[in-house]
């Protein structure tokens, strides 16, 4: 069974740390994904540094940079993970935007992905059609979970139409905004989050945007499966460093 | 019967779509569902001719160019879209878009802007309408076109620096589009040019085809026929360019010529021909061909004309160009220059440098004399004048 299939199944709330590969430094990608390990989170996405990333607030586009600065790229990526799995076996979520994936090519990237022991991607700009016409057989070969997005502005007949081609978790944007643009939630994230759980979808949702701490994480977590944090590591990631990781993940929960 | 333009999910051959992020979905939906049936209204076409001849000045005449032709040895008619209104095509455009964001109920327009053409165009229809105007400009950009910015603001535009990336067109893009994901109900977005993700490529061509419409009856009265030979533009993203074809894309008779810039020579690393130089990829939204790395990360292209430093092409160009229906040339920063300098002392035009890529045309393709070659030009040179006078210690 696909790692994130069975942590879905564990009868707890999951935390989900997202961080750029190749950053502060291009070789903490590694130790990095050990230490979230070993401070307990539930899964990792591995962000994959792209020139023009429009989906995302200013502190993972500077992230970003910095990797490709210091070096990174897809090939390098695929080395620096080689043999993780001898040590890791919590999920492992490959995130990044299309252009690098299908340069590195598509299918070349899915084995790879699956000799690693990657888990899923999330891909924001691949759109569903595309997804459902070019790609869904070809991540179903190598034993990926595509994870699409959905936002308090998607139309509830799509977002049906989401959760029948996802498998693994349906990932929740809390407000329609870029990464690490916004912080708490008022009253229009809690309408939105029940909305969604009432809707009684196949998938399980994991929260996205807006996680900072413990409080955004239990607000965020009360009506679905987790939660992600994403700008808020990578802000702890440049003020403190690799080192005290664990005092973060210690601070959400 | 074979097209070539896009199709109803936005797809010219193997480029175009919408490969967007689920946060921009609603906005982009929104317009897809909206803008053919808005444009196709009988008032709003009666608006937006009416504001295309009385505030812009269309139809923008065909000039037969005597004494270039007979240094060219062939029949040269170059549309004049250099007397719209604001100087360039960009306006027919802005013109277009801020109708439909009206109708939509829209009461925020951002843009995004290279050389800030587009977003002097943008800010002029919102000035127009009374509608507030944020356009997005990288800071080095911002730095090289003061002229410009300043124009915008004082159309009573706010001009925001694009401070990620390398600072220039293709961040400004990146910000304007975040911008639109965290303001997503009240905001248009104007984009400048046949870019971007479906529906935007096949609407702004439908804006700019006036331009082929109008040579068609022009054309028709000096010459009897509607059709020239040629048509000849200037390629950045490609909004001129896809105006000039658009009502010649399906008649094969019709010789499609784009002139993208080659900066200091194709291969010299600094260039921006995107047809020679770009891969299939995936920029701000749409599947085309773009210069990038091998790792698939986007290059900054580099010309002496700042609008034509884009590091992709609109998709129909990119399908013109695999197809084989465009002939595709590109010039270098000299050759422009030495070609808007003649049309200058030729025929009293000093063109946009951008337009100047066109008319160095006839540095690379020798036409027939009964050849009819209609030239867009697509600007005039105010702006550039500075860059005129250094490149020719004049």
């Amino acid at each position: 069974m696909n790692r994130i299939t069975q942590k879905l199944q564990e009868d707890k709330k999951l935390l989900s740390i997202y961080f750029t590969a190749g950053y502060p430094a291009l070789e903490d990608t590694v130790p990095v994904i050990k230490s979230l390990q070993a401070a307990g989170v539930d899964m990792i996405e591995i962000g994959m540094p792209f020139s023009d990333p429009l989906a995302d607030g200013p502190t993972i586009q500077e992230s970003g940079t910095q990797a490709l600065k210091n070096g990174m790229t897809v090939h390098k990526l695929f080395e620096q993970l080689e043999g993780i799995r001898q040590e890791v076996d919590i999920p492992l979520i490959a995130m990044g935007y299309l252009n690098p994936v299908m340069q590195y090519g598509v299918e070349t990237f899915c084995q790879k992905c699956q000799e690693i022991g990657i888990d899923g991607l999330i891909l924001p700009d691949l759109p569903v059609d595309v997804y459902e016409k070019e790609y869904k057989a070809l991540f179903e070969h190598y034993g990926l979970l595509n994870i699409f997005l959905i936002t308090p502005q998607t139309p509830e007949e799509r977002i049906r139409y989401i959760d029948s081609l996802s498998e693994g978790f349906i990932y929740m944007v809390s407000s329609a905004s870029t990464t690490g643009a916004r912080q708490g939630f008022g009253e229009e994230q809690e309408a939105y989050f029940t909305r969604i759980a009432e809707m009684d979808l196949k998938n399980p949702q994991i929260v996205g945007f807006g996680i900072s701490n413990a409080e955004t994480f239990q607000q965020a977590t009360q009506h679905t499966k987790g939660a992600i944090i994403g700008s808020a590591f990578i802000k702890h990631l440049t003020e403190e460093g690799t080192n005290t990781i664990k005092k973060f993940v210690g601070q959400i929960r | 019967m074979k097209t070539f333009n896009a199709d109803e999910r936005g797809y010219y051959g193997d480029f175009g779509g919408a490969y967007i992020p689920e946060m921009l979905w609603p906005n982009v939906e929104e317009l897809r569902q909206n803008y053919l049936d808005i444009t196709g209204e009988a008032s709003f076409q009666e608006e937006f001719n009416q504001l295309l001849k009385d505030y812009v000045g269309r139809p923008s005449p065909l000039y037969f160019a005597e004494r270039l032709s007979k240094k060219h040895n062939t029949k040269i008619y170059l549309k004049r879209e250099d007397l719209n209104h604001t100087g360039a095509h960009k306006v027919n455009n802005t013109i277009g878009q801020i109708l439909l964001a009206k109708r939509l109920g829209k009461d925020r327009i951002i843009a995004e802007t290279g050389a800030g053409q587009h977003g002097v165009a943008t800010a002029t229809v919102c000035a127009l309408m009374g509608i507030p105007c944020i356009v997005y400009m990288g800071e080095i950009d911002i730095a090289r076109q003061a002229p410009n910015v300043a124009r915008m603001k004082m159309l009573g535009a706010e001009v925001r620096p694009a401070l990620s990336g390398s600072r220039t067109l293709k961040d400004a893009t990146n910000e304007a589009i975040r911008d639109w994901i965290n303001n997503p109900v009240d905001t248009h977005y104007i984009i400048g040019s046949a870019i971007g993700p479906h529906p935007y490529p096949d609407m702004v061509t439908r804006f700019q085809s006036v331009i082929s419409e109008e040579i068609k009856w022009q054309l028709k009265k000096k010459e009897g026929r509607e059709s020239p030979d040629y048509v000849v533009a200037c390629i950045g993203g490609g909004s001129n360019a896809a105006g000039t074809y658009y009502h010649f894309l399906d008649n094969e008779d019709v010789g499609i010529i784009a002139v993208e810039a080659a900066g200091k020579g194709i291969h010299s690393g600094e260039s921006a021909a995107t047809s020679a130089l770009g891969k299939e990829g995936i920029i701000h939204g749409c599947k085309t061909l773009l210069m990038q790395t091998t790792d698939g990360q986007i290059t900054e292209p580099y010309s002496i004309s700042a609008g034509l430093d884009y590091p992709g092409v609109g998709p129909l160009h990119a399908h013109l160009y695999r197809s084989g229906r465009g002939e595709f040339y590109s010039a270098t920063d000299d050759e422009a220059m030495v070609a808007g300098l003649e049309l200058s002392q030729l025929e009293g035009i000093i063109p946009a440098i951008e337009t100047s890529h066109a008319l160095a045309i006839f540095e690379h393709k020798t036409f027939k004399p009964e050849d009819v070659v209609v030239i867009s030009l697509s600007g005039r040179g105010d702006k550039d004048l500075q860059t005129y006078i250094d490149y020719f210690k004049l």
